[in-house]
């Protein structure tokens, strides 16, 4: 009972005193993962939208896909990327592995099929009050997707902050990719991994407390917002 | 081609099937610019469907359809639908969508929200307008892309006397900018106050198609005598 005690009064230590480290690593968590959410979001939204709208016969297969890579390992995800960006790999020469940059790339690999297969569904369910109108009118797929995903922006906005929450609390993918490189590629969650390991309690516990703060905002921002502008508009 | 001129709209023995269910049958008519023309049904009829084909919502089985192009239609749904933003900027969509002039644009929304009365609300979100006013949005933007075909399913089912009429008002506005009228309705009353030209439809089939004066004098089928006197809804 002791140890938790102590460590969780050294953990409070270091949040109060602001420490480097801490510091550090979190920004660089929230930047990969702020990073791999906007990539995220720039694929997945429109393939999510397409999706829904398409009569393509290709819509089935996609669906079933994007439904199968909802529930890929992250540390599968991390074994694929890290074939593709070692040094033999075919994407070897961009020189990502070990880097944020690998790191932010698998969690947009994460992510974009979570992102992608939310979206079908918002676009889905605001297409279905709106689906004739846009026939009597003549509008195309493309035309709907832009207006279906500015229709549907509230519940985009909690899909992405969503998004953000799984990437920055991904643990499997940026160990393999990133490496856990002091100070380059060392993340809140991977840092908290290995100091438990190394019996580095307080270190591994306040950064577990931030990461808890960090997506409780996320959710309680998402949740205000969708809130707040739902009332404003209906 | 009649003494008229081509015709707005020409439905050729028409069918439209589903699966083995046969919506509409054999369905033949012409209607002109600046006609009038109300549909009227029991339940099931099809006026809905017809309506639909019209538009290019559905797309006729057997037959031939010439219509106008979807760009010079508007239709009117019995459920309005209304974007998540103002009214102002539901009018601007439609106007876009169209690719009017982006100077244009607000000019002519705000005159469609003039014309239906509702520029009070320019600014309040559509999707908080009462049930009426979202149809008279809907009419506003209809008026906004002047029409040559005017497509109404029921556009006042379920509001009160005093929103039917605004909404009746709405209509003439746009038929008056030169607009041909097709609109469907149970509202007796207002068939006769609107139509110039009954069809009446039965079971997918047109039973029925003459002056309003001459349907509502003296209907010629059993289906049209049974739904005026209200034995069937």
């Amino acid at each position: 009972m002791s140890l938790i005690a102590d460590s969780a009064a050294a953990a409070a230590q270091l949040l109060i005193a602001g420490d480097s480290t801490l510091g550090e690593i979190t920004r660089l968590s929230i930047a990969v993962s702020a990073s791999a959410t906007f990539m995220g979001a720039v694929l997945g939204l429109p393939l999510g939208a397409w999706v829904a709208l398409t009569t393509n016969r290709l819509r089935s297969p996609f669906i079933v896909v994007l439904n199968a890579a909802l529930g890929l390992p992250p540390v599968v995800i991390g074994l694929v990327v890290y074939l593709l960006l070692s040094r033999s790999g075919p994407l070897g020469a961009l020189g990502w592995l070990f880097t944020p940059m690998g790191m932010a790339f698998a969690q947009v690999l994460l992510i974009t099929p979570i992102i992608a297969a939310l979206t079908r569904q918002a676009i889905e369910d605001a297409h279905v009050d709106l689906r004739d109108w846009f026939s009597s009118m003549g509008m195309g797929t493309s035309a709907r997707m832009q207006t279906l995903l500015y229709e549907a922006r509230f519940s985009l906005v909690v899909v992405l902050l969503a998004a953000f929450g799984r990437a920055i609390a991904e643990v499997g993918a940026v160990m393999i990719v990133g490496g856990n490189i002091a100070g380059a590629t060392r993340v809140m969650t991977t840092t908290i991994a290995l100091e438990t390991s190394k019996g580095d309690l307080p270190l591994a516990l306040a950064l577990g407390a931030l990461l808890v703060a960090i997506v409780l905002v996320v959710n309680g921002i998402a949740h205000a917002l969708k809130s707040r502008l739902q009332v404003r508009h209906e | 081609m009649s003494e008229r001129g081509h015709p707005i709209v020409s439905l050729q023995q028409a069918s439209l099937l589903v699966g083995a269910k046969s919506l509409l049958a054999d369905i033949s008519f012409d209607v002109h610019a600046g006609e009038s023309v109300v549909v009227l049904g029991a339940n099931g009829a099809g006026k809905s469907t017809l309506l639909k084909l019209l538009s290019g919502i559905y797309v006729p089985t057997f037959g031939t359809l010439d219509v106008a192009p979807t760009r010079e239609q508007a239709f009117i749904f019995q459920r309005p639908p209304v974007l998540r933003r103002s009214a102002l900027d539901n009018i601007r969509f439609v106007l876009r969508n169209r690719n009017l002039a982006k100077d244009n644009v607000t000019e002519r929304a705000t005159a469609a929200l003039a014309i239906a009365g509702l520029t009070h609300v320019a600014q309040q979100q559509a999707k908080t307008l009462s049930g009426g006013e979202q149809q008279r949005l809907a009419l506003a933007r209809a008026w906004a892309m002047s029409p040559k075909l005017l497509l109404a399913d029921e556009p006042t089912a379920n509001l009160s006397p005093l929103a039917t009429r605004e909404i009746e008002r709405t209509i003439a506005a746009i038929q008056a900018a030169g607009a041909t009228l097709i609109l469907t309705t149970h509202n007796l009353a207002q068939a006769k106050r609107v139509a110039q030209r009954i069809v009446f439809l039965d079971a997918g089939r047109i039973v029925e198609d003459r002056s309003a004066t001459d349907f509502f004098a003296a209907p010629q089928s059993d289906a049209a005598r049974r739904y005026l006197e209200g034995e069937v809804t």
